[in-house]
């Protein structure tokens, strides 16, 4: 029989183990989040996120070698965005006749995510790249990153804040709204994709079709409205 | 499958070649969703089309975003410097991000008549 080692060493060369150790982990965490009824601190992504960390960490595996196997995972993100067209698609008809209350959910959602975040770190006396790095948090990870490049900040520690903000704005979207006693499934949903990107989205998803199309477009219309009000707050609060 | 694959990979090339030559604020992806959607409108048998392949995507959006969550533990030293400041940040004005969206998007759709009932939740 072969060492054992030797096998370790082949596999933590190539792609096959993380790949699949990053799809298992979600299956898991899908499983987890189905078995308690899709509550909203069950999030999948939240799950699969700690096993693979303990995992990475009980292997002694870095993330450049992590990443060698998961980046097939990550770029069907890509393609998975173009893709929100349908659902757009078939809720043209109903966006049409929600313009006006999408452009207010629209400036209402993004003004105070970049302002409410500054003033706050501010407050814990955060400032210069750290302060720009988290102002384009609530944008989808690509244009916040090049939003972080333009106005100083730094592009690796946006792309973690991006995710925290997902995370949380998945995991509290559903009580939030509940106690704000918001019906309508267009605002619930438009304004977690404004203020949680693509993770709120994909939760949106979870729970309705409609709250789902409209969380995309809310997405999308927030990483357009960021990328011109960010440079201008923090020029005003940094 | 591999047909509707290939065109969705499509759009999403030609959005980040769009994105890119014309120094567009959107990413490649939005870019491509935007193209899809005029695209689905001209040709809704398009849509037909792609709508198995782009549900079962949809489906598992949360699998995508697993890898640069990973990424997140990564940067935790980073993070460990200003960890409360920054935690505190993100939670308190997420929370209100939220609120004011959802408040603003329901009160303008009734003060428009806007209102949709098929879109509500807990129909009576």
């Amino acid at each position: 029989m072969t060492d054992p080692a030797r096998i370790w060493s082949y596999l933590a060369q190539g792609p096959l183990l993380w790949l699949t150790a990053t799809l298992a982990a979600y299956v898991v965490g899908d499983a987890l989040s189905r078995a308690a009824g899709r509550q909203s601190w069950a999030n999948p992504v939240l799950i699969a996120v700690i096993g693979l960390a303990v995992l990475l960490g009980a292997t002694g595996t870095d993330y450049a070698t992590y990443f060698q196997g998961a980046q097939f995972v990550h770029f069907m993100l890509g393609p998975a965005t173009v893709c929100l067209a349908l659902p757009l698609y078939d809720n043209l008809p109903r966006v049409r006749r929600a313009a006006w209350p999408m452009l207010a959910g629209l400036v209402a959602g993004s003004v105070v995510a970049v302002v409410s975040a500054l003033l706050i770190a501010r407050a814990f006396g955060i400032s210069g790249p750290v302060l720009a790095s988290l102002a384009p948090k609530s944008t989808t990870a690509p244009v916040a990153i090049g939003i972080a490049e333009r106005i100083g900040g730094q592009p690796t520690l946006t792309a973690a804040l991006v995710l925290l903000t997902g995370i949380f704005g998945a995991i509290v979207v559903t009580p939030l709204l509940n106690a704000l006693r918001i019906q309508d499934w267009r605002a619930r949903g438009f304004a977690v994709g404004v203020a949680a990107h693509g993770i709120g989205t994909a939760r949106a998803f979870q729970v309705n079709e409609t709250a789902g199309a409209f969380s995309g477009i809310g997405m999308g219309l927030n990483a357009v409205l960021t990328a011109v009000i960010a440079p201008w707050v923090v020029g005003w609060l940094g | 499958m591999i047909t509707a694959l290939s065109l969705i990979l499509a759009f999403h090339l030609v959005g980040e070649i769009l994105s890119r030559a014309l120094d567009l604020p959107l990413p490649g992806p939005v870019v491509g969703l935007c193209l899809l959607v005029a695209a689905c409108v001209l040709r809704p048998a398009l849509a037909q089309r792609l709508r198995p392949t782009a549900q079962g995507l949809l489906a598992h959006l949360s699998l995508f975003f697993v890898p640069a969550g990973v990424g997140v533990v990564a940067h935790l030293p980073t993070l460990r410097d200003h960890g409360i400041g920054l935690a505190v940040a993100i939670m308190a004005s997420t929370l209100l991000a939220i609120a004011a969206g959802a408040l603003a998007f329901q009160a303008v759709a009734r003060w428009t008549g806007s209102a949709d009932p098929s879109a509500m939740k807990d129909r009576p």
